[in-house]
This record gives structure tokens, sequence and C-alpha cells, in this order.
């Protein structure tokens, strides 16, 4: 936090994880060039992710992934004036701190990203800038909120256009939360236990029946339909990665997503929304990755 | 519909609305979102939230509240916007996105990210002279500003330095931060006094 002589705060818990309400309802669109982003501007997206490689890519071609070239995000944060995020690798926080200098919007700690620290994750309450971090259930959700994550999203299996494992993630967390609430107070200093993480938190999450920050998922969305289910299963709002611009038709199908999340209660908008959008992406089934390619399993 | 429990709207398509809700419920309005036209009848006043400007204008677009809307403000209905609320109330904007509309109504301009990106987003204590001696808990997000105002705006609130982040004109009322996300309702509360007065 910074205090300036005219009583002005920045980087406050508020305004980090203000920036994330104001996201909700939103999709959150993976571009890897200007103009991709000037696309999902026009196609109503509420932010986009500015970087090399989409995941899928990053899958087929295997390496190191890092951190995108700061020309690249350069060009993306010139191109358009909704919030930009970019993506430093697990545990690096140099890469997050040029990230921050660079001036994003927000930092994502992914897991998409070749991991650069096995132990430790970033230490976000150091950083001016936001921080999203993945998680697969409420533990590791809560964990990333201790450590300063101001946004959570679900991960589900990036790269793959198969949306079971982003269906099991937040069917994870939002089942635990549930549990939690259903638990007495005393048994609530067992359920931190075994959550691995703070009373404090575990306490606030039982109480009110939710996670303290904004809960986005990812990781697989490839339709309206697919956003629709994400928003009816509790998330806040969708990152589309690869499933846009590996689609047929990237204008409509980036609109016709914005469209479902937004009435993603409403069956009559989803349908209208899913005509004519040409090929999805072709898409993997996450059952035919092996086990050590899966980025979910990426963070702790 | 008891006039002592109006129903207020909060503009659902996207953005910061639960908390909207909430304060408004806190109050003891009914509080409901309007994503549709139909879902507009009944509603005596409205609140456009915070959320992106450039996607809450094509979703209006998109789903024929456009024209409801508008309507409903040159009919006179109280409305408070917050953030992007402030931006779809202005009559003219500066650093729009190419095509963005707002509905318009508040004879002022704003600017859209007037105080740069995220990393420059704060809080601070801010005098409302109109809401009390007590300062207002202000947030603002990738904020916009009021860089010029008509004759009939009242300004409510500036930053030290004279920058216009909070105005009134009739019966809408506008901030270029967000109240809602720190448990200020004066704001709120002053929409439900015209809407009860009107």
């Amino acid at each position: 936090m910074n205090t300036d002589t005219t009583n002005t705060t920045t980087g406050t818990g508020a305004v980090k994880r203000g920036l994330a309400e104001m996201l909700k309802g939103g999709v959150i669109m993976d571009v890897v060039t200007a103009e991709q982003a000037r696309i999902a501007e026009d196609a109503g997206a509420v932010a986009v992710m500015a970087l090399e490689r989409v995941p899928a890519d990053i899958r087929a071609q295997g390496g190191v992934a890092r951190m995108s070239d700061p020309d690249l995000i350069d060009a993306i944060t010139a191109e358009v004036s909704i919030p930009v995020m970019a993506k430093a690798r697990i545990g690096h926080f140099v890469e997050a701190q040029v990230l921050q200098q660079l001036g994003v919007d927000y930092v994502d700690e992914s897991e998409v990203l070749s991991p650069a620290d096995y132990v430790h994750h970033i230490d976000k309450h150091r950083f001016t800038v936001p921080f999203v971090c993945g998680a697969t259930n409420l533990g590791e959700a809560l964990r990333r909120i201790t450590e300063g994550a101001a946004m959570i999203r679900s991960k589900g299996e990036a790269g793959t256009g198969d949306v079971s494992e982003a269906t099991r993630h937040i069917r994870t967390i939002t089942a635990e939360i549930r549990a939690l609430s259903s638990r007495s107070e005393d048994e609530l200093y067992v359920a931190a236990k075994e959550l691995q993480a703070p009373y404090a938190l575990v306490k606030e999450v039982a109480e009110t029946g939710a996670l303290p920050v904004v809960m986005f998922t990812a990781g697989g969305v490839a339709t309206p339909a697919d956003a629709a289910m994400m928003m009816q299963l509790g998330a806040d709002g969708v990152f589309v990665g690869s499933g846009i611009f590996h689609s047929g038709d990237p204008v409509a199908r980036a609109a016709a997503i914005v469209k479902a999340t937004a009435f993603h209660d409403d069956p009559a908008v989803v349908a209208e929304a899913s005509r004519g959008l040409g090929e999805a992406m072709v898409g993997i089934n996450v059952s035919d990755v092996p086990a050590p390619h899966r980025l979910s399993e990426r963070g702790w | 519909m008891s006039p002592i429990r109006p129903r207020i709207g909060v503009l659902a398509l996207q953005g910061d609305v639960r908390e909207h809700l909430r304060v408004l419920e806190d109050l003891g309005a009914e509080a409901v979102r309007v994503r549709r036209p139909t879902e507009l009848e009944g509603v005596r006043g409205l609140v456009l939230p915070g959320g992106e400007s450039s996607v809450i204008d094509r979703l209006t677009r998109t789903f024929g509240l456009r024209e409801p809307l508008r309507a409903a403000i040159a009919a006179g209905m109280p409305v408070y916007g917050t953030c992007a609320g402030m931006i779809l109330l202005a009559d003219r904007l500066e650093g729009a996105v190419a095509g963005q509309l707002t509905l318009g109504g508040l004879d002022v301009t704003v600017r859209r990210n007037a105080f740069g990106r995220q990393n420059e987003s704060f809080e601070t204590e801010l005098a409302v002279p109109e809401l009390g001696t007590v300062p207002v808990a202000a947030t603002f997000i990738r904020a916009p500003e009021v860089t010029a105002a008509g004759p009939a705006v009242s300004v409510l609130a500036e930053l030290p330095g004279g920058r216009i982040v909070a105005v009134e004109q009739g019966p809408l009322l506008a901030t270029a931060f967000h109240p809602e996300v720190s448990g200020e309702n004066r704001f709120h509360r002053r929409l439900l006094e015209r809407v009860l007065s009107s």
C-alpha cells in the first residue's frame, strides 16, 4: 500500500478485490496479438489476457512457457481500453514485478506457464497490482487468498476444449463451501487443518457461505453453453482461452459467449447464441492427456 | 406496492450488481435485477452499477434495453450511476471504445479511465457536504471523472485539486467511485429519497 500527501491509498485490498467485482458477469478472453485484443474488446470482453501462445499451442508445442515479451503486452495495452491481464509463472516474483512495471491491470500467477518455484507461490501482498490465481479445491483457493490473491479462477484443464475438469473444480469448490457452512463452530478448527488454510479465513467462509473474493472459472470453455453452465454452477464470470481464437469464427463466437454468460439462466438466449458459430475448437479429451501433462496439477 | 418499500432496479447485464442489491435491500427497498425491458415494470428508481461500460452499453443494445432505459430517464425516473454507471448517464464521453454509446441524461462530459490503470486505483476519504459532515469512504477503480458540467449540474464532490467525481442533476445522481464496496449507503439513501418524493 502507498499513501500520498492527499490521503489517497493505492494497492489496498478493497482496490485489488474491487476490480474483480467490476468484472463479474463478464468474459475474459486470451489474446496473442493486438488485432485479437481489438476483436475481443469489440465483442464485449470485460478484459483480455495478453499472452504469446494460447494454452492449446503451449500444450501442442511443449517446452518451457514463460511470461510474454513486454513488447507484446505493450502493443495489446495500447490497443484496448478494457483491463489487460498477463501471466507470470507460479512463484516467479520477478516476472510479476515486470508485469506490474508494465502497468498490466491484473497478474495471473498461472499453472498454464511452467512453474518457476515448486515450493513457494508469489507473496502477492508485496504488490500494488492485484493477482488472480488458479485453484482446484477450496483449500488451494484459501491458500492463494492468504498469499494475497484478490481473485480466484477455478483451473479446469487449459487448452483442451474439454470442460469436464472446469466442471469438476467449480463443483468441488462450491460443494466444499457448502459443507463448511454446515459445520458447527467447534468443528472449524479441524476443518482449517484439513483444508490447510488459516482458521480465520475458514471461519469467514463458513459464516458467509462464499469466498471473500470473486471466483471465475477457466480451462476448457469452448461454447456459449459451456460458459452458461459454469455460471449456473456458481462462477462469477468466465475465462475463455483457446476456445475463441482456435475456433472457425472467433468474432461470432466471442460475442456469443458474452451473451450466453450474461443470460446464463435463460435457455432461449443461450440457444440463440449457439446458432451458426462454425467449428468449435477441435479439442482433446482430458482423459487422453497423460497425467504429467495436466496443467491443473501444477500449484498446491 | 407499498410507498415505504419502493421497487428499485439494478441494471444487471454485467458488473457489481450484487453489491448494489445488498445496499438497497439493507435500506429497505425491494431491489430487483433488470436485464429485460419487462423487468422495468413497477420499477421506481434505478441503479446503473460499476462494470465495464463498453460491455454494458453493447448488451443494452443487443437485448433491447437501450430505448426503454432512455425513455425511463427522459420520463424523470431517479437513477444513480457508479463508475461505469456514471459513464452511461453522461451526455458526452471521452476515451470511448469505437462505437460506444451512452444513455445520456446528465449534462456532463465524462472521461473513461481518467486516473490511469489499476496500479493507480485508490481509496480516499472524500468530503461530500450534501451528505453531512462525515466524509465518504470512496473507492476509485480505473475510475472516470467529470471533465465538464453544464449549468444545471450540481457538483457534489471534488478531489483535492478540483477533479469532479460526484454530480447531481434533478433525479440523476452519479459518482466516479464505488460507495457500494465500502459499506457507504448515503448515496443510495439519497436515491430512495428521490423515489419516495417523486
